[in-house]
């Protein structure tokens, strides 16, 4: 190195060695104006074609001639903005945003958020698939069908069942399917009306008991024993001749996987229930075990969860629902069926529930799904599960260092693949809530959740690391988290006053929810708080 | 070549092996198979899953899901007519860019912080729709414009405390199928005919089945067969005066020249918002929508996510979060209003990116050119021999139903024909509508030109010589 470059060198500061962990990290904050205030009158973002002189020649302007009160009035006050100006707009508000590509995203325990590939999105924008109609005839889409027949018949073979529908929207979607299924099971069966019961867990979704009481059940709720099991004695006081089905998740949202699940089936069927099986947390368990072995009739999985796709903001995701042979006459219409002409729609199905959405599911991340499969193989989605479960032990080991958290129920047993932990002796400490430990953890680039409501574990955190992410990807998560426990006890204002380093600061909840001041729209804002109509 | 490699896979970073052996040694486990002793060997899987063998270049499996998307036809390779609620508009190239921004695709349920994006994109798709129906509250879309309809009965009977709903027949089956499964423990679902003239909802019919006990009228606007609902004033009126709620579900794409409900004093819209710049996916991009004034007994109603604008600690600054939060399942389980989960708020946020795209005037002009366009196709047609247009004494905006039964052919036989000619023809209507005899719904939006019009009725009349 000559004596310049030398000099050069040491008036930079260079090296600068490592990065210091926690990153110094500032989310994008543009500061942005609501797109109404960057309207600019006569402004045009993209030109529809106008009707040829040849067709108005003909027929003139319909819309002209539409009688009034039927006709529209006045345009709608839609902002008006240049192309470029649209793009800005939105891009900024992208990059205010914080995605799995972006993050470390394992602080949304429950929804499974891992890496969609991108040549799975290529495939998904494909104009074969993107530009296609539903009710094109099927010799014209059958390479669609064809993926989402084999990919009905991947899940089968994962679940353990006789037949998919791939059919429901997402995961909520899913388990209202399975529960319209049941009932109208217990129906074809004549005791519709008798059976007016559904059971499930507090560690259950809450779609689960919504769905039920939608689909017009009385819902009985198992809390969990000592051992964080759902109460299994509490199960055997609630079954009866009223039971229609059991609506349970394996391993709950505690991640720990209840043994006795076998036991939890055979005493709704011995009632002569059904019992549902919500894989919602199937990430673990790919290739180890099978809703069917355990017994039950029904199970449901979240496309955008176990199998990739993407979360897109909350949705589109995709739910799969598969049934045991009994069920099958139930499944929403059309099914998918293969003759030697090739793959059709059958709707000629009697005794199915009908439909639970358009068409026949959310196609791109059908596709998405069955690439992903098709990529991985049955070793690789072993592969996928075995390490999310040593992520998450992994990740649970580096936890428990941290002073004021813990993982209730099952003490020093393993865990399958999240853990919801509780910072009870931390907020009792310090005045810190678990609310305020996640507004503080954006302040690292990254997202943090607690839990479903009720909290039954106080003060709850849940951690799901799936596969994605790397070693050094979670000693930097659980360093997040032990610089904020760090600061709860040496420096509680910081995290309470929290955020810091976000797009924008605290905000006020009280108005969201008084009626004479929440604003769900600009206009209703512009109405409410600046005078104007 | 090191073999060695080929456990590792490309989206599993610790499947590299020496960085998997040290995090097992860290937490002190032999293998893997430590973490799955809860599990009974009552029901551990003893044999790997029977899947097809793995492709695992990605340059492998491009070609081999090309090479099935090859036995597809995209409706940009051929003329399509296909509507009957899945439409075939112009995707601006702005809208595929922002919904494909990875921050945007990959997040999820970030908080107002992290994610102020997402809840100011989603906040402005809100107020978007809110100018387009002039409604001071629209929700962050639920599934698709079924579940709208579906749960936009059920907010009626929860408000009204009856039972009884009044839906229009010429509803599609499918989506009857979904609003009559859905709410049947709580609601009974009675179809009321329409005029066999206009296609439109039959107005004494209608009065003879109202009711002090009815929670609400369902009426589509455009019909599902395609014409204007001209009697929607007078099916308001009718239904207050017995206390009766009035749902119409609207084409958020004909909103630029159609009045919107609001405007005749309906109570709840709903719909779907797959025309507003989003692909047609084989059915997989639909996207619902549920609006109403602000009336605090109606927000209380909804089940779904209502992002609303808020102070933060610093003046003059937006920040967002969720309005009355405690109504959904997510604060309290079943004793919330239906249920809440992920929709499609991706395409919300592309809706929004439309809406800004087009603004006042691309509405109208998208919504005159369909109308001109479409009445155009329904006088090219029923010039057509043996062709007739059942309802053109109705106004119609992008759809219209052609009745071949004076021809003496088929719906299908007909359609096999174009389709070796390169025409996707219609939706068949022989089925779901037998009393409209051998008839097609022909779909005719803004990528639909005059040229094309011409080719279909040339190639039909060809067809049925």
């Amino acid at each position: 190195m000559s004596s310049t470059e030398k000099a050069a060198t040491q008036s930079a500061g260079l090296p600068v060695g490592p990065k210091p962990r926690p990153r110094r990290y500032h989310q994008a904050s543009w500061d942005e104006p609501i797109i109404f205030e960057l309207s600019v009158t006569g402004a045009r973002g993209v030109l529809p074609p106008p009707p040829e002189p040849g067709v108005t020649a003909l027929v003139g302007d319909p819309a002209a001639e539409l009688p009034a009160g039927i006709g529209r009035a006045e345009l709608p006050a839609l902002p008006e903005l240049s192309q470029l100006h649209v793009v800005r707009h939105f891009d900024r508000l992208s990059q205010e945003t914080l995605g799995v590509d972006l993050n470390i995203d394992i602080g949304q325990g429950t929804c499974t958020m891992k890496y969609s590939p991108k040549v799975n999105d290529q495939l998904a924008r494909d104009p074969r698939v993107a530009d296609t109609h539903p009710l094109q005839d099927p010799c014209t889409v059958q390479g669609t069908l064809e993926m989402m027949w084999r990919l009905e018949r991947m899940l089968a073979e994962i679940s353990g069942m006789d037949r998919v529908c791939l059919q429901p929207a997402a995961g909520s979607s899913a388990i209202w399917t399975n529960v319209a299924m049941i009932r109208a099971w217990h129906e074809s069966r004549g005791d519709g009306d008798q059976r007016d019961e559904v059971i499930t867990t507090i560690f259950s979704h809450p779609s689960n008991a919504a769905a039920a009481k939608v689909a017009g059940y009385r819902v009985i709720t198992l809390y969990p024993d000592s051992d964080g099991y759902p109460d299994i004695d509490a199960l055997r006081a609630a079954v009866s001749e009223r039971t229609a089905a059991l609506l349970i998740t394996n391993p709950e949202d505690t991640g720990i996987f209840n043994p006795r699940i076998e036991e939890f089936v055979g005493i709704v069927h011995e009632a002569g229930g059904l019992a549902s099986y919500d894989q919602a947390n199937a990430n673990g368990i790919l290739g180890i075990t099978r809703a069917r072995d355990a017994g039950f009739d029904l199970c449901h999985f979240n496309i955008h969860k176990t199998f990739s796709a993407p979360h897109a903001c909350g949705g589109p995701g995709a739910g799969a629902v598969a049934v045991s042979a009994a069920l099958v006459p139930f499944l929403p219409r059309p099914t998918i069926e293969r003759a030697e002409s090739g793959l059709y729609l059958d709707h000629d199905r009697p005794l199915s529930i009908g439909k639970v959405r358009p068409w026949y599911g959310v196609t791109p991340n059908l596709v998405r799904a069955y690439a992903w499969i098709m990529n991985l193989g049955a070793e690789g989605l072993r592969q996928v599960a075995e390490t999310a479960v040593l992520n998450n032990n992994y990740l649970l080991q580096k936890v428990l260092e941290i002073r004021g958290v813990s993982a209730p129920y099952a003490v020093g047993r393993r865990r399958i693949e999240q853990v919801r932990y509780s910072w009870e002796e931390l907020a009792h400490d310090t005045g810190v809530h678990s609310e305020d430990i996640g507004v503080r953890a954006a302040d690292f680039g990254t997202h943090y959740w607690t839990s479903h409501h009720p909290y039954v574990v106080p003060e709850p955190m849940t951690l799901e690391p799936t596969e994605s992410y790397s070693r050094e990807d979670l000693d930097e998560y659980a360093g997040i988290l032990a610089e904020v426990a760090r600061e709860a006890y040496q420096d509680p204002n910081a995290v309470l006053t929290a955020p810091h380093r976000s797009t924008i600061h605290r905000t006020s909840q009280e108005s969201l929810d008084d009626p004479a001041q929440w604003a769900i729209t600009w206009r209703a804002y512009r109405r409410k708080h600046l005078g104007k109509s | 070549m090191n073999r060695d490699s080929q456990g590792v896979h490309p989206y599993i970073p610790n499947s590299v092996p020496a960085v998997r052996a040290a995090m097992l040694r860290e937490v002190g486990a032999s293998s893997t198979d430590d973490f799955y002793e809860d599990v009974p060997g009552s029901i551990r899987l003893r044999r790997p899953l029977d899947l097809p063998a793995p492709i695992r270049a990605e340059s492998d499996l491009v070609r081999h899901v090309e090479e099935l998307l090859a036995r597809n036809t995209s409706t940009r390779d051929v003329l399509s007519f296909l509507g009957a609620g899945c439409y075939q508009h112009h995707v601006p190239a702005v809208c595929d860019e922002i919904n494909a921004r990875t921050e945007f695709l990959t997040a999820y349920a970030g908080e107002p912080y992290e994610d102020h994006g997402r809840f100011q994109a989603l906040f402005e798709y809100e107020s978007m729709m809110g100018e387009l129906l002039q409604r001071d509250v629209v929700c962050v879309p639920v599934y698709d414009g079924f579940q709208a309809g579906a749960t936009a009965i059920r907010m009626a009977a929860r408000i009204t405390g009856r039972r009884r709903a009044l839906v229009a027949a010429s509803v599609s089956n499918d989506k009857r199928s979904k609003m009559i499964d859905y709410v049947r423990p709580d609601v009974d679902i009675e179809l009321v005919p329409f005029d066999p003239a206009t296609g439109t909802l039959d107005l004494e019919a209608l009065a003879a089945a109202l009711a002090p006990d009815v929670a609400c009228v369902f009426v589509e606007n455009p019909t599902y067969l395609g014409t204007v609902e001209l009697g929607g004033p007078e099916i308001v009126r009718l239904a207050h005066a017995q206390g009766t709620l009035t749902v119409v579900s609207a084409d958020p794409s004909t909103l630029g020249v159609l009045a919107p409900p609001a405007s005749w004093g309906a109570d709840i819209d709903c719909g779907d918002i797959q025309p507003l710049g989003i692909h047609q996916q084989f059915g997989g991009g639909h996207g619902g929508f549920i609006a109403s004034d602000d009336d605090p007994t109606v927000v209380m109603e909804y089940p779904s996510r209502l992002f609303g604008i808020t102070a933060t600690a610093v003046p003059g600054e937006y920040g967002f979060g969720d309005v009355a939060y405690e109504r959904t399942s997510f604060a309290v389980r079943e004793e919330g209003k239906e249920w809440v989960g992920t929709a499609a708020a991706l395409w919300g946020i592309t809706a929004a990116v439309y809406l800004a795209l087009m603004g006042p005037r691309g509405m109208q002009e998208l919504g005159t050119t369909m109308m001109a366009r479409t009445r155009y196709a329904m006088t090219s047609l029923a010039s057509v021999p043996g062709v007739r247009v059942p309802f053109a004494v109705s106004p119609h905006v992008k759809e219209f139903v052609v009745d071949l039964s004076a021809t003496g052919r088929s719906v299908t036989s007909v359609a096999a024909a174009l389709r070796e000619r390169g025409i996707l023809f219609g939706v068949d209507l022989s089925r779901e509508q037998p009393a409209l005899g051998q008839s097609v719904l022909v779909a005719v939006t803004e990528v639909v030109t005059q040229a094309d019009i011409d080719r279909l009725a040339a190639e039909l009349t060809e067809v049925l010589q």
